[in-house]
């Protein structure tokens, strides 16, 4: 048995801090996920799904765009965004200059799609409203004023994943040892072993994992909690996550973390270059609040828009804290209770 | 190509990454869109007004690539003087006869050139209706797959200044010079200043150092003018010198895997494999013999390879029916089946309406829900004696006779359907092997990853045992008409499942010498198949894909460990060659246009073309040879004639011949259109094949009564998520989930004109029927002005159908459409119509029939309505015009 294990700050060596040792050790793996690239053919979510077996997760059409998967759970473990902005993408010129057109129904239509995913979603374990964007609404499109034209659109696709967080709470909080460090300083669940107590649920910071619902003998793995492996079993078997290999951009990009980073940093610079000042990185800082993710992205916009937290901290970053000034609370206690018989002498 | 081809996409994506500039032009602002660095959303059907632009902005600008069309294209050779173009007649050009919508092309020719495959067969038909003559004369234009049509001399009359006014140039100049950018704004409802960035990029783009290619789908052909869309795509390419040279060209993408082998090897009515014509009965064309039938495929005194034909032919029919093909019977010519007139899909359908039609296949094909006028198929196959469907899943074409929407309307019972359906499951692709054709013309092996589940099986499997069956029957017959079933050489090798090697298949396609020293030889190019009956060959121009007896199909050879041209992936036909035409990336006397352009080229030192490509050129002939006047076949081309399939070796800006519906594309308005053709008085292509039937309504177009009642512009298309008709995907939870139901794309202020709600649900409505779909708001969608007035489009994808069986189903797109046809290919008009669209859900059951029926009797719809070919002339308008200063 190891010593206790890092719960935040950089860390370069996650795998390395769970445990792992000698020929075992491999370099961290992860994905770094150029969302300027994707054409949001969806590959990634079929692929995903095609390798892992993971179930349907309902035919609901959101109006969200072309985007009908909603979020992230326990049966999506890829999900691609898709984000319509009255907005300019670099020199890209989107055709409205000098059309007959009236004012953007773009925040009519994210705000309808959080509304449809706030909805019966939340009985297929896919509860989005925790990662709503809440944008503001509108009235009925073009009702407001038909004169105003829009001339700016730009329509962002963006591959969402399970972070595989160099601290990840998820596996902080599992009391069964369903969640582990993997060699490769990815964050797996053991479905066997899982016993569906959900504490890593509200643990993560980005509305990950999830644990499934729906008919258990229809559907397996019901109740137990799940979410992306970075395909484990691909990745021991030396071949690229079921994603990466479908995605035919490569906007998602599979390798070592610490290449990734470079690479991301490198992309950047370019679109920074090309007139895209906005475009920015995501999940690549080591200091961070989840001390760096597994999976990072390049965004071309806040991080929100895409339903992603701003400024993600690992829950249970405060725990060291927490159990000493609980630990103190108890021993305040029992000092006082040691009084009490001390006094009542 | 994002939406439908994302994969392929995947070049598009890494060209830009090298500073390629990507333009896309939509209606609307799709997957495609979102990563170019323009779009241009224009009006459905407009294209040719905005390619014509195109091509206007070229000659006014002097911005062509001379040297390129003074040598290579007809751009000077002289017309006949009794040419005349649609700015003479309104809208026509000359030949036309208006009583049977066709042409007389004889006009249209090179000075002192007679025309054979137009002018021989074409004989106008008198009298009403559709007389087998012109019935046949209007299928010719489909046997044109791989090459221009004949002509009856390889050296017409040129004038290499371009200054004569008859020239191919000149004409061409004077045609499109009303195709100004603000005709464009006008007709399009592209702003001027948009429609010049793409000229200026365009022509930048092209010349000796740099290339730019022309990227359409097949949407592109759905249309009455659909041949002339990428006739006009086809002089910008060769005006600019983008032909035959890499990273040029006009590149096809097409709706399903192998669809270009699907014509390669065709699955249509009126080709044989390699684009030879099938033989015909009637009309002026008796192909009674082989002779007759060879004279018809090329003139003897062409230039270039078709003048080959009898040896293709020949060995095609020695693969066909193998000893029992000798000379002395023709090579049993005559046990091929001839056609008497048009049989594509949309007349064998009405051939069903009239139960002429006793039983259909159906593979992989779902024309209940993909093809126009859904409503037409379904009532057509409930009139059939049976109907064999073969596909992955219980298709809507399968089992319309329980489920069907005219089942709900009461137009259809099923205890009276009497057609009898058998359903056999299908093995999918990886589930056999076989070979894939791309748009590249490129074959690629796919070998079977897992034997088919259950009763599944290959089309392979299928077909063989038909076939031994039907011999089994016919054995010992002695009536000549089952000789051809019982001559078929029908010998494959099985394996252990009974399925036939495909790999055999494809040898017996490559071709194999029968006799003498090399007997039993694969052949190693079509080149070698002669027409004496020494050589098999089972469709000429894959003859070389078994070369050597390797499957070179099934090479794999990584690009790292290859030039950049990967010749030793897959293999490409004709001779494994990867860009046709590549003649042309030289200069006329044989060097390369510019040193980073170089792709072929003569080799000075060793007297012969060589290069990073298989040359497209008799390999030793020099740049400077020049035939003795009038010698036929390949050696009639001059050492400057590139294009070596045409009839006078040049690539055709102005088309002489072979098209029925005019020589150079002209702007005609879709079939249906709320708007009137700004260019010509002529409204829509005069030429089209309209079926004036009380089961094919169309709506009314422009200023006639009643247009107003269907006053949007619709289009369909495909998302990235589904398969065409769904039969592929429907039935799949992962696909289904990703877009789980029909919807419809409009832009915000339609939505507010029309009271659309998001996700809210709409009608669209035609003349034909009406369908409900979920509303999606959307940006990308965007209005129009088109001649002074908004023009809303809308947005439909056309994946969804009305049935039991699939995990989503929805109203069929393709419902709202009639039939019209293009008159070149018989295809049909189904990305544009117009329509209304009305907030809530349609009516149900008879409610629905009597809807549609009231909506007709309000625009004053019947079956004349939108059917008239020749547009009458209009009264003058009635204006009042403001000075401006």
């Amino acid at each position: 048995m190891v010593g206790s294990t890092s719960l935040s700050g950089p860390l370069p060596d996650p795998a390395g801090d769970a445990g792992w040792s000698g020929a075992a050790t491999q370099p961290r793996k992860g994905f770094f996920t150029d969302t300027s690239v994707c054409i949001g053919c969806k590959a990634c979510e079929v692929a995903c799904k095609e390798w892992n077996a993971v179930p349907e997760d309902g035919l609901n059409l959101l109006g969200s765009s072309y985007d009908n998967t909603g979020a992230l759970g326990a049966s999506t473990w890829r999900h691609v965004a898709f984000i319509e902005q009255p907005r300019q993408l670099g020199h890209q010129d989107p055709g409205l200059a000098g059309l007959p057109v009236g004012p953007s129904f773009s925040d009519t239509a994210n705000a309808a799609g959080d509304v449809a995913l706030s909805g019966d979603r939340s009985q297929l374990g896919t509860d989005t409203t925790k990662v709503s964007l809440g944008t503001p609404t509108v009235g009925l499109p073009g009702a407001s004023d038909p004169g105003q034209a829009r001339t700016d659109f730009r329509w962002l696709m963006s591959s969402d994943v399970c972070k595989h967080c160099t601290h990840a709470a998820c596996l902080d909080v599992c009391p069964t040892g369903s969640l582990f460090r993997t060699e490769f300083g990815t964050v797996v669940v053991q479905d066997e072993i899982c016993n569906g107590c959900g504490y890593c649920v509200p643990a993560c910071p980005y509305g990950v994992i999830d644990r499934r619902v729906g008919d258990k003998h229809a559907t397996k793995n019901v109740g137990i909690a799940q979410k992306c492996t970075l395909c484990y079993d691909r990745l021991g078997a030396g071949m690229t996550p079921a994603c990466a290999q479908a995605c035919p951009t490569q906007s998602i990009q599979f390798g070592d973390v610490e290449e990734l980073r470079e690479r991301a940093a490198t992309r950047l610079a370019t679109l920074q270059g090309n007139g895209i000042p906005e475009a920015r990185l995501y999940g690549h800082d080591p200091d961070d609040g989840v001390g760096g993710a597994g999976a990072m992205f390049l965004l071309l916009d806040e991080p929100e828009v895409y339903g992603l937290p701003p400024d993600p901290v690992v829950t249970t970053q405060d725990l060291p804290d927490m159990w000493k000034k609980a630990a103190m609370a108890a021993l305040t206690l029992l000092a006082g209770a040691a009084a009490v018989f001390a006094g009542g002498r | 190509m994002a939406e439908c081809h994302p994969v392929g996409f995947q070049w598009v994506m890494e060209a830009k990454a090298r500073g390629a500039k990507v333009i896309h032009v939509d209606p609307r602002f799709t997957r495609t869109s979102a990563v170019a660095d323009m779009h241009v959303p224009l009006r459905a059907g407009s294209d040719i007004a905005f390619l014509g632009g195109i091509v206007n902005y070229i000659l006014n600008t002097d911005k062509y690539f001379r040297e390129y069309v003074v040598n290579y294209t007809n751009g000077p050779t002289i017309l006949r003087e009794d040419f005349q173009d649609t700015d003479d007649l309104d809208g026509v050009f000359s030949g036309y006869d208006a009583e049977t919508g066709t042409y007389d092309t004889e006009s249209w020719g090179y000075d002192g050139v007679a025309d054979l495959a137009a002018a021989g067969s074409r004989k106008p038909a008198h009298g009403g209706g559709e007389s087998e003559q012109s019935q046949e004369s209007r299928a010719a234009g489909h046997e044109f797959g791989g090459h221009g049509a004949a002509i009856d001399n390889a050296h017409p009359r040129r004038d290499d200044s371009m200054q004569d006014p008859r020239c191919v140039f000149q004409v061409l100049k004077r045609h499109y010079a009303r195709y100004t950018p603000e005709m464009v704004q006008e007709v399009c409802g592209v702003p001027a200043a948009q429609f010049l960035e793409v000229c200026e990029a365009v022509t930048a783009n092209s010349g000796r150092e740099r290339t730019t290619c022309w990227v359409y789908s097949v949407g592109w052909t759905h249309h009455s003018v659909g041949v002339q869309y990428i006739r006009g795509s086809a002089i910008i390419q060769l005006l600019l010198g983008n032909m035959g040279r890499p990273g040029g060209g006009i590149l096809a993408l097409r709706g399903h895997a192998s669809i270009q082998g699907s014509t390669d090897i065709p699955t249509l009515f009126n080709l044989l494999p390699g684009y030879l014509p099938m033989p015909s009965v009637g009309g002026g064309a008796d192909h009674n013999t082989l002779d007759d039938y060879i004279e018809t495929v090329a003139s003897k005194t062409q230039k270039g390879f078709w003048t080959e034909a009898r040896s293709y032919m020949v060995s095609l029919l020695k693969s066909y029916f193998g000893e029992a093909a000798t000379p002395e019977n023709d090579f049993a010519f005559d046990y091929l089946p001839r056609i008497s007139g048009d049989h594509g899909t949309y007349r064998t359908v009405m051939d069903m309406l009239e139960d002429k039609i006793d039983g259909y296949f159906l593979l992989g094909q779902n024309p209940a829900v993909g093809s126009a006028h859904g409503r037409m198929q379904r009532l057509g196959m409930a009139h059939l004696k049976w109907l064999v469907v073969r596909d992955l899943n219980m298709i809507e074409s399968a089992t319309f006779w329980k489920d069907s929407p005219e089942i709900a309307t009461g137009e259809l019972t099923t205890t009276d359907i009497a057609t009898e359906v058998f359903f056999f499951p299908a093995a999918s692709h990886v589930e056999k092997s076989g070979t894939f054709t791309q748009t590249q013309r490129m074959l690629q092996w796919h070998h079977k990853a897992v034997e088919p589940p259950g009763d599944c099986r290959s089309e392979l499997q299928f077909f063989h045992q038909i076939g031994l069956k039907m011999k089994e029957r016919l054995a010992g017959s002695t009536d000549p008409r089952d000789r051809p079933i019982l001559d078929l050489t029908w010998d494959y090798t099985v394996d252990e499942h009974g399925d036939p090697s495909a790999e055999e298949v494809l040898l017996e396609i490559n071709g194999v010498h029968l006799t003498g020293e090399k007997a039993g030889q694969p052949l190693t190019l079509f080149t070698e198949m002669k027409a004496d009956g020494s050589t098999s060959g089972g469709c000429w121009i894959y003859s070389g894909v078994f070369k050597d007896g390797v499957n070179q199909s099934a090479r794999r050879k990584p690009g790292q460990e290859q030039s950049w041209v990967a010749p030793e992936w897959g293999w490409a036909w004709p001779a494994n060659r990867r860009t046709l035409y590549n003649r042309a990336s030289a200069d006329p006397q044989g060097r390369p246009w510019s040193e980073r352009k170089a792709y072929v080229w003569w080799d000075e030192e060793q007297q012969k073309w060589t290069g990073h490509d298989v040359p497209d050129f008799p390999v030793d002939k020099a740049p400077s040879y020049r035939p003795e006047e009038g010698t036929p076949g390949p050696a009639g081309l001059a050492g400057d004639d590139p294009f070596i399939m045409q009839a006078d070796g040049k690539g055709w800006l102005y088309a002489p011949a072979g098209l029925l519906d005019g020589p150079m594309p002209a702007h005609y308005e879709p079939h249906e259109s709320p708007v009137s053709n700004a260019f010509y008085r002529q409204q829509a292509n005069p030429t089209r094949e309209v079926y004036k039937r009380k089961d094919n309504y169309s709506n009314p177009s422009a200023d006639e009564p009643g247009a107003d009642i269907y006053p949007f512009v619709f289009t369909t298309y495909r998302l990235t998520e589904h398969h065409t008709a769904g039969g592929m995907s429907r039935w799949l939870p992962y696909l289904s989930e990703l877009q789980p139901e029909f919807f419809c794309e409009v832009s915000p202020e339609l939505a507010r004109e029309r009271g659309l709600e998001h996700l809210g649900w709409a009608t669209i409505v035609t003349s034909r029927t009406a369908i409900e779909a979920r509303v999606l708001v959307t940006d990308r969608m965007s209005p129009l002005r088109i001649g002074g007035k908004t023009i809303h489009q809308v947005g439909l994808p056309y994946h969804w159908g009305v049935g039991g069986d699939a995990l989503t189903s929805g109203d069929s797109a393709n419902d709202l459409f009639g039939v019209t046809l293009d008159p070149n290919v018989h295809i049909q008009e189904s990305k544009v119509a117009s329509c209304d669209i009305q907030p809530g859900r349609r009516p149900t059951g008879p409610d629905l029939l009597r809807y549609v029926a009231e909506y007709r009797s309000r625009a004053g719809v019947t079956v004349e309505t939108g059917n008239q070919l020749r547009t009458s002339a209009r009264p003058e308008p009635v204006t009042t015009i403001a000075e401006e200063n």
